[in-house]
């Protein structure tokens, strides 16, 4: 985290990947014991990714992360509930029968990041749109629409903030 | 994969292709913004309202100094509070609000063991009690929004909370300010009108928190 905090791009992404079994383990146990299928799980996963990132200098590096790991995980995974705690139509016959077959592809959200990203401003769109569906390196994407590398990151970042923002207002 | 559900590794790769080197933490952060809002609260005092023309004369007595001590280790104490609440695994360490609370029991006493009880409530209305109420607000202006700016780097537990926090800081920082002007050394005076003013200000912080500061 230390070396991601001073930008290290290879040494965050194997943290957020080393990281996301874990938080993902913490999201289905919150899940079930609010009485809840597992299917909302990784969505709550990506919430977190997304928070950690945004939120990662709220970390002081002299201090243990773990703490502020579960503590993460734990607000989103609240505000999750929170937010969906109105339609609860996920009875205990379900949930069993969740836990006993897990999905062959946990790493997929119920939701729709891509579309979400249609309510950012064109600059961010495009941006998240080259390097998430068409797989576009930072490079490429400079390249594709006619920008700096340095205007790509800025956009990224501000994209990956506005989605961070419109997560949580989506229902 | 175009327009299906995103996948979590995808997500993993462009939040680690954002990893442009972070600016300070939290802490430091705060640190800064503590510093601008006591600075910002003080050069705002001086030239508007003054420093009491008979501050010398005053430190020697007991109320001033009391009356000093007990917003500026409210100030400390709000400080605390909000270093703490910024960081969403910190527990708050709520026993810091009992030094300004023993140090106004301490003038209290004082006062009561001085004062005749006739002049007890005059003292506590105090000269410019309207004053009192519009200035502290006004110099706790910018030290609320420079601590709040910090904060929004932060991951507070409840947002309402973390915001009256900063309401309360720039308060005792604006209470302090105030406090070298003000010539009302009654500890009731200082409890009632200081008392509404960071109030004032902390509820304010609470408002702009909810709306500032959740994630």
């Amino acid at each position: 985290m230390r070396a991601a905090l001073a930008g290290d791009e290879a040494a965050y992404g194997r943290l957020l990947r080393e990281l996301t079994p874990f938080l993902r383990t913490i999201a289905r146990s919150g899940l079930a014991r609010a009485g809840r299928g597992t299917a909302e799980a990784e969505d709550i996963v990506q919430e977190v990714l997304i928070a950690v990132h945004t939120k990662r200098t709220s970390w002081i590096p002299t201090e243990p992360l773990v703490p502020w790991l579960r503590a993460i995980t734990r607000h989103k995974l609240i505000d999750h509930l929170r937010r969906r705690g109105g339609t609860g139509h996920v009875d205990i016959d379900d949930l069993s029968e969740v836990i006993a077959a897990p999905s062959d592809e946990p790493g997929i959200a119920t939701r729709d990041v891509v579309k979400l990203a249609e309510g950012l401003p064109a600059g961010q769109k495009a941006v998240i749109h080259a390097m998430f569906v068409d797989g576009k390196d930072t490079k490429d994407t400079a390249s594709a629409l006619s920008m700096s590398e340095g205007a790509v990151r800025v956009a990224l970042h501000r994209g990956l903030a506005g989605l961070a923002k419109m997560l949580r207002g989506t229902v | 994969m175009t327009n299906g559900p995103m996948k979590t590794d995808d997500l993993v790769a462009i939040l680690a292709r954002d990893a442009a080197a972070t600016g300070p933490d939290i802490h430091r952060r705060l640190a800064t913004a503590f510093a601008v809002a006591a600075l910002a609260a003080v050069a705002l005092m001086v030239p508007t309202l003054g420093i009491r023309g008979d501050i010398a004369a005053a430190s020697t007595g007991m109320l001033f100094p009391l009356k000093i001590l007990a917003v500026a280790t409210l100030a400390v104490g709000a400080i605390a509070l909000v270093r703490a609440a910024s960081r969403p695994e910190a527990e708050l360490p709520r026993g810091v609000l009992v030094v300004p609370v023993l140090v106004l029991l301490v003038a209290l006493g004082h006062e009561v063991a001085t004062q005749v009880p006739a002049n007890l409530s005059a003292r506590m209305i105090g000269r410019y009690w309207g004053v009192c109420l519009v200035a502290i607000p006004l110099l706790g202006l910018i030290p609320l929004a420079a601590i709040l700016a910090a904060m929004r780097e932060a991951a507070p537990r409840h947002a309402v909370r973390a915001g009256a926090l900063a309401g309360l800081a720039a308060g005792a920082i604006a209470a302090t300010a105030y406090g070298l002007h003000c010539t009302d050394d009654s500890p009731l005076f200082v409890v009632v009108w200081y008392g509404i003013a960071i109030t004032i200000l902390t509820g304010l912080g609470a408002l702009l928190g909810r709306r500032l500061l959740a994630w």
